[in-house]
């Protein structure tokens, strides 16, 4: 390869010539993650049609995105692909965390739920040139003999010991075995690590709101983050680069956990016990202070990704691992004085249908917000 | 680490040393119908490439990614380390030049004492007496990350678990110095009438990983440290029931505590630096070439035996020097 030192701009200009998406299917596009991505995606003029598919209605307030609810039928998701000639698909259902569900559904969304969406984008008649998925770093687990970087090659050196885990590398391996069977698609799996932000809410922005930070005695785990809105830059990044493979999602800087409660100006407070941490997690939740399973292991050892493939095909954070702790810092800080005045967004059926589709609606005037909320 | 077999699986050569840059690169000039081909991959980003790509450390932060803590460290080396390495051992170096100023390399030592105070004083030395001082990164067992304790305590004072991916990233990738003791558990576990023999030098792992890496073997000699803590005997039962890697009887432990495996005898210190070995001409591809590998890890072995026989011949005194 001549091209050395800017590999950035080599694949940039190879990821025009592949694959232009045009229409894209979100999966999943009530979570969080698929209504940042459609809001950010109805800003590119080039992208014609964004569709989204979930079982329950969207969070966010889109102006051009089509919702379709539907659950994870592959015959209905695989009607929709066709019918619209979707190109491009982006899995973002994933659940991550075991407290929002309970292990059976999680299973079903994210083992079953991701067959069928694979089963739905298969076939010899599919339009679908490009799936992008994302994934967590749960894949790589969470163990006291892991590498201090984790990258993209290394298997996990033990078996899954969470459902969650479990499922993310059930999930992964029916990711890999679609892209084997569909070479003509490009499959990118983005394995995100935690996420901060004022936005979302994850097990480790629910810890870090607490007055004093619990700790694991005598661990102070390695602690990686990234900012909300550089995963949500990183679906796009995918979705419109050639980005074949598996990814990392992590932003600079691996933190000792004693340095991100000392950056948000907390206390720790060591008082979870080394030895049987899994056990205590019943009284405490008691307490308020839920742990999820895979959290448990997360605060004895933690874990650091290494970065830079992602980074080599062009793509840049905006936070930093230290940056993203400090704006959590802030939102939490503010978050009390500002909750009053945050609104929230029910979507109505008819409304939208109404906006979207009704021959009264005047559309396209510059300058001029055409839904008048 | 196991590569993983997938087809997800982009550059696999990217943990290696080789800058070898892999097939044709997947992207160029076909358009959206065209069929892109089993060899789904990026070409890998030439090494320099992902060398540049290093997170650098942000100048307000003072741990590192490895977790080191200049803090920590700092109160350590004025305290503790500085009172060992200066009246208490009365260190002595020799061959100090034949650390590279520059570059990765891997430093080769003999190992001894219970709680082994051999890496802290190699560091020292490094410090005080190079031109050049540079960190030095010292791998440590995994079992220290699970325990708890060790595990806050260890990676800030500069210890890193021995994973070989934590060696080649500090050696090829980050150029830094690295520390490891291939005797292992072995070598501190052995009673003091075994001392100053070694033992066998693991699986040449380390060979390997600085091979990959290109980094040369920086054999060390440390005289002194199998007398700074004599361990007597060996209690199985109570290492089962500590779940420590081995419950020594020395002087002080179980004696004092805790405190027992911080307090030396003040044995003299004497430490030799030998020549680089350079590992470039072994064979790794298409596999590490064993026989080489374990003739080198021999060869290490041979010289720092050598090297320490004659440093205790000449030695007159096991408290003086």
């Amino acid at each position: 390869m001549s091209v050395r030192g800017e590999i950035g701009e080599e694949v940039a200009g190879a990821a025009a010539a592949p694959h232009r998406t045009r229409r894209v299917l979100i999966t999943g596009l009530s979570t969080y993650w698929g209504g940042r991505l459609a809001e950010a995606l109805e800003a590119h003029p080039e992208i014609e049609a964004i569709v989204g598919v979930d079982s329950s209605e969207p969070t966010r307030e889109l102006e051009r995105t089509e919702f379709v609810k539907v659950g994870n039928q592959h015959s209905l998701i695989g009607r929709i692909v066709r019918a619209a000639e979707l190109d491009t698909v982006v899995d973002t259902r994933l659940v991550v965390n075991s407290f929002v569900t309970s292990p059976q559904l999680a299973h079903e969304n994210n083992v079953i739920g991701t067959m069928n969406i694979l089963t739905a984008c298969g076939g010899a008649d599919s339009p679908v040139r490009k799936f992008v998925f994302k994934s967590s770093s749960h894949y790589y687990g969470c163990e006291h003999d892991d590498p201090a970087f984790f990258t993209e090659e290394m298997s996990r050196p033990h078996p899954p010991r969470t459902a969650i885990e479990r499922d993310v590398v059930e999930a992964e391996a029916g990711v890999a075995e679609f892209a084997d069977r569909r070479p003509e698609a490009t499959v990118t799996v983005l394995r995100c690590v935690n996420v901060l932000g004022p936005d979302v809410l994850t097990p480790h922005t629910r810890m870090f709101a607490l007055p004093l930070v619990p700790m694991v005695l005598g661990f102070d785990p390695r602690s990686q983050f990234v900012h909300e809105d550089d995963v949500v830059r990183a679906l796009e990044h995918a979705v419109f680069n050639h980005t074949p493979g598996v990814y990392n999602v992590a932003a600079d800087g691996v933190l000792a956990l004693s340095e991100v409660i000392g950056l948000l100006g907390k206390r720790p407070l060591p008082v979870l016990p080394p030895w049987g941490t899994g056990a205590i997690a019943g009284p405490l939740r008691r307490l308020g202070f839920r742990i999820p399973d895979e959290m448990v292991n997360q605060l004895r050892f933690g874990r650091g990704v290494d970065n830079r493939r992602l980074k080599a095909t062009g793509f840049r954070y905006e936070y930093t691992s230290r940056e993203a702790v400090l704006k959590l810092g802030e939102h939490l800080r503010l978050h009390p004085v500002v909750r009053e005045t945050e609104r929230s967004y029910t979507y109505e059926k008819e409304v939208e249908e109404f906006l979207r589709w009704s021959p009264h609606v005047r559309r396209g005037r510059s300058g001029e917000e055409p839904f008048g909320l | 680490m196991d590569p993983e077999r997938t087809p997800l699986d982009g550059t696999s050569d990217s943990i290696q040393a080789t800058p070898h840059v892999g097939g044709d690169p997947a992207g160029g000039d076909h358009d959206a119908d065209e069929v892109v081909g089993a060899d789904q991959r990026l070409p890998a980003a030439p090494p320099e490439r992902m060398r540049e790509l290093l997170p650098a450390l942000e100048p307000e932060r003072r741990i590192t990614d490895w977790g080191r803590s200049e803090r920590v460290e700092a109160i350590l080396d004025r305290t503790l380390v500085d009172f060992y390495y200066r009246y208490w051992f009365r260190c002595e170096v020799e061959g100090i030049e034949n650390v590279p100023s520059e570059g990765g390399a891997l430093l080769v030592s003999n190992h001894s004492g219970a709680l082994p105070p051999d890496a802290a004083v190699i560091a020292r030395a490094i410090r005080e007496e190079h031109r050049d001082p540079r960190p030095l990164h010292i791998t440590v067992e995994h079992f220290f990350k699970g325990f708890p304790g060790f595990a806050a305590l260890i990676p800030k004072i500069g210890g890193v678990p021995a994973h070989p991916a934590n060696v080649h990233r500090l050696l090829y990738d980050e150029r830094q110095l690295v520390l490891v003791f291939p005797e292992g558990r072995k070598g501190t576990e052995k009673t003091y009438n075994q001392r100053y023999r070694l033992r066998r030098f693991g699986r040449g792992g380390f060979v390997e990983a600085a091979a990959r890496a290109g980094a040369k073997l920086v054999p060390v000699c440390v005289v002194g440290a199998e007398e700074a803590m004599p361990t007597f005997a060996q209690v199985n039962f109570l290492k089962r029931l500590t779940g420590l890697l081995y419950f020594p009887i020395t002087p002080t432990f179980p004696w004092l505590g805790p405190l027992g495996m911080l307090t030396y005898l003040p044995a003299k210190f004497r430490l030799r630096f030998l020549e680089p070995i350079d590992t470039t001409s072994i064979e790794l591809e298409p596999a590490p070439d064993t026989a080489q590998v374990q003739t080198v890890a021999q060869d290490v072995r041979a010289r720092i035996q050598e090297n320490l026989d004659e440093m205790l011949a000449a030695r007159r005194s096991v408290w003086f020097g």
